[in-house]
């Protein structure tokens, strides 16, 4: 078989010799073939030490379910009605020229553009717009004409049509939902007519503003059956799906106390945010911005600023918390909190607002026997994160997921003791997409992003947690089926009475009760 | 060295069995950007665990045991299965399991946190490996079947 001559093996090089040169090379291809399947079961990245711990995560994404074209108005186009219209498939044609040039050398931004376009088309139309200051309005016109997602020189849709003031856009024949991103305190008076025009509603966090109208637009979405989903896209975020079945697998024992923080540190984290050049008592329609609140002569800050101010806002507990308790409501059925008693005080932002920059607040549950504490700061960015305490393990939740094991579990005890699971150390956990967060600019964005709040994952792939949301609120209005959205009207209900309970409690110096019976807060 | 058609073919399982073992293990640790060796080595026992721990907390060189693990295991895979180089392959191979043995020796008192699947006491599987991959450094088997023979003949001047 082997020759010392090489003359003679080149002579006798044959078909044979082919054949046992390459014949072990299909294997690779095999090994290939189990590479894949390998990456597809793998791909959730979750790696557990003990055997049966499963989580139960979504697979994919829900797919779009068939229906005529919404009409959809948009009441609100700052900042976030911005975002909204992105995670529906609508961005300002010059921000697409600017990213397609951004993306020639920035892979970042190479990777944004993919993903918008890669967004499935909702099958939805921007026909109305509402905005109060003339510049939001105006550039909400043409992102809502730009339903191909095209640059400037691209072919535009009808743009929509402009309405000066929400109760004729609510009432317009051409809009069958409405969507809410206005400042806290117009939330409740815009869903309510749009509820008794029978136009779905999709409004974004709290709520509401005040106790009262909690209870009307609890009322009026139920009367009216309209859809209505609360803007908590944290409902779609993958590690908290996750988190809530390992919970319900009992992988952490009897929780007794859930910790959830804000900690942000800059101007803007503090809700000192620019004021637009063009702003002025031309371009503001002052009168309809201030709606329901308590008047005040025209001010900028207040305007562009409005978080900072009881009149407009829901402080701390409304605009930050709700986010946290509606991911605890959603991972354990929480409900309304027996008391809450809150604490806090304006301590660093001394700048005329009358929000507190530092709040704690904690909420008790004597029928779960567990305690939810929340814990804020505006101006220290020593990252608290979310810890669910439970007898057996702390579950640490972000966008990710670490079960830590805790020393003296009586559940785990028999592998402690044999050292097969370390105390302290993870148990389990849940790591998808890593890297992605770098790519994050500003640390308000990364203090969303951190919770899931910006994307999440399927399949392994990043998405538009708010793109998911609402598309679960088409889905459910095109399946007319009775079918509520995950944030649904008495989830937000919910959210809202918990987080006045806290405001009530700080504002008035004392403990507040819910009296279950009566449905008040005491 | 001449071979029965019956001892060439066991060569040939074994050579591929542990190529095919050595390339996938590699593989998926190449294809998994956040896969480190830092948790095994931590889980080391035996008395180099001190030089393997310090090896896991050193930044500069866990990159380069990563590297080098997911790698040669990648490439002693791909050379033991395609018959090219095998010979200096299975002794990188034994290198590697006997770095592997020693961060984890199978010694009775010695716990590690990954439960094993067996029960052993100083040979385990990764010896055995070990002593495998030493057959097929003694009996080549490249230059029958393998690019090996492939390879030859091309290098043939002609
Ligand atoms: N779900 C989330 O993650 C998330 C994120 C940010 C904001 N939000 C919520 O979205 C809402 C809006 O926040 P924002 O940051 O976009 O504020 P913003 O100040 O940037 O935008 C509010 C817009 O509403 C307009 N407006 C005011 N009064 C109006 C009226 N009577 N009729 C029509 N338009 C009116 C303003 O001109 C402005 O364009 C808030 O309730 C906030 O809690 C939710």
């Amino acid at each position: 078989m082997n020759s010392e001559n090489p003359e003679n093996d080149k002579l006798k090089f044959s078909r044979r010799d082919v054949l046992a040169g390459l014949v072990s090379l299909p294997v690779l291809g095999v090994i290939g073939y189990g590479l894949m399947k390998h990456h597809e079961s793998k791909k959730k990245l979750g790696s557990g030490l003990i055997r049966n711990i499963k989580p139960i995560i979504p697979a994919g994404i829900p797919s779009l379910v068939e229906g005529k074209t919404i009409n959809i108005g948009m009441v609100g186009c700052g900042g976030r009605g911005g975002y909204l219209m992105k995670a529906l498939g609508f961005v300002h044609p010059d921000r697409i020229d600017e990213f397609t040039e951004k993306a020639n050398n920035n892979k970042y931004w190479a990777d944004y553009l993919k993903e918008f376009n890669a967004q499935e088309n909702l099958n939805i139309k921007i026909t109305a717009i509402c905005d109060v200051f003339e510049k939001n309005a105006r550039r909400a016109i043409e992102i809502g004409a730009n339903a191909f997602r095209n640059g400037k020189e691209g072919k535009m849709e009808t743009a929509p049509k402009r309405y000066l003031r929400y109760h004729d856009l609510v009432a317009a024949p051409e809009v069958d939902a409405v969507i809410i991103a206005t400042p806290d305190h117009l939330h409740v008076p815009i869903a309510l007519e749009a509820a008794r025009h029978g136009k779905h509603v999709y409004c974004e966090k709290p709520l509401s503003w005040t106790v009262a109208e909690t209870f009307e637009i609890r009322n009026t979405v139920k009367e009216t059956g309209i859809v209505f989903q609360l803007g908590h896209q944290g409902r779609q975020t993958e590690s908290y799906q996750a988190a809530k079945s390992l919970i319900d697998q009992n992988v952490a024992g009897k929780i007794s106390l859930i910790e959830v923080c804000t900690n942000r540190n800059d101007p803007n984290g503090a809700w000192v945010y620019d004021i637009d050049p063009e702003g002025n008592p031309d371009t503001i329609d002052w009168k309809q911005f201030i709606g329901p609140a308590p008047w005040h002569e025209f001010s900028l800050e207040r305007f562009f600023r409005w978080r900072c101010w009881w009149d407009y806002s829901t402080g701390l507990s409304g605009d930050l918390f709700t986010h946290e308790y509606d991911a605890l409501n959603q991972i354990l059925k929480l409900g309304i909190p027996h008391s809450a008693m809150a604490s806090g005080g304006i301590y660093f932002y001394k700048d005329g607002r009358t929000v507190p920059d530092v709040l704690n607040m904690t909420f008790e549950y004597p029928d779960r026997d567990l305690t939810l504490l929340y814990s804020a700061t505006l101006s220290s960015e020593k990252n608290r994160g979310k810890v669910i305490m439970g007898h057996d393990a702390y579950i640490e939740l972000n966008d990710t997921l670490i079960v830590n094991l805790d020393p003296k579990s009586t559940q785990y005890k028999e592998e402690i003791e044999k050292g097969i699971l370390k105390p302290h150390e993870p148990i389990y956990s849940y790591v998808p997409g890593q890297g992605k967060i770098d790519a994050i600019t500003t640390p308000t964005e990364k203090y969303f992003a951190g919770r899931g709040l910006l994307y999440t994952y399927r399949d392994g792939k990043a998405v538009d947690t708010t793109h998911l949301h609402l598309r679960e609120w088409l889905n459910c209005i095109r399946l007319h089926d009775g079918t509520k959205p995950s944030c649904h009207i008495d989830q937000a209900f919910e959210e809202a009475i918990t987080a006045h309970m806290g405001s009530i409690s700080y504002l008035e110096g004392r403990r507040t009760y819910w009296d279950e019976v009566n449905e008040k807060i005491i | 060295m001449e071979y029965s058609k019956s001892k060439l073919t066991a060569l040939v399982l074994l050579r591929l069995a542990i190529g095919w073992h050595f390339l996938f293990e590699g593989m998926v640790k190449v294809l998994n950007p956040s896969w480190s060796s830092k948790a095994y080595l931590l889980d080391s026992g035996g008395f180099l665990k001190g030089f393997f721990e310090w090896m896991a907390h050193n930044t500069t060189i866990l990159p380069v045991v990563d590297f080098m693990n997911a790698w040669g295991l990648t490439v002693v895979g791909f050379s033991l299965i395609t018959g090219l180089f095998s010979r200096y392959a299975s002794l990188v191979g034994i290198i590697l399991l006997g770095l592997y043995y020693l961060s984890h020796p199978a010694y009775p008192g010695i716990d590690y946190l990954f439960p094993s699947d067996g029960s052993y006491f100083i040979i385990n599987k990764t010896l055995v490996e070990l002593f495998a991959l030493y057959v097929i450094y003694s009996f080549p088997s490249d230059q029958f079947v393998g690019l090996e023979r492939c390879w030859k003949y091309i290098k043939t001047p002609r």
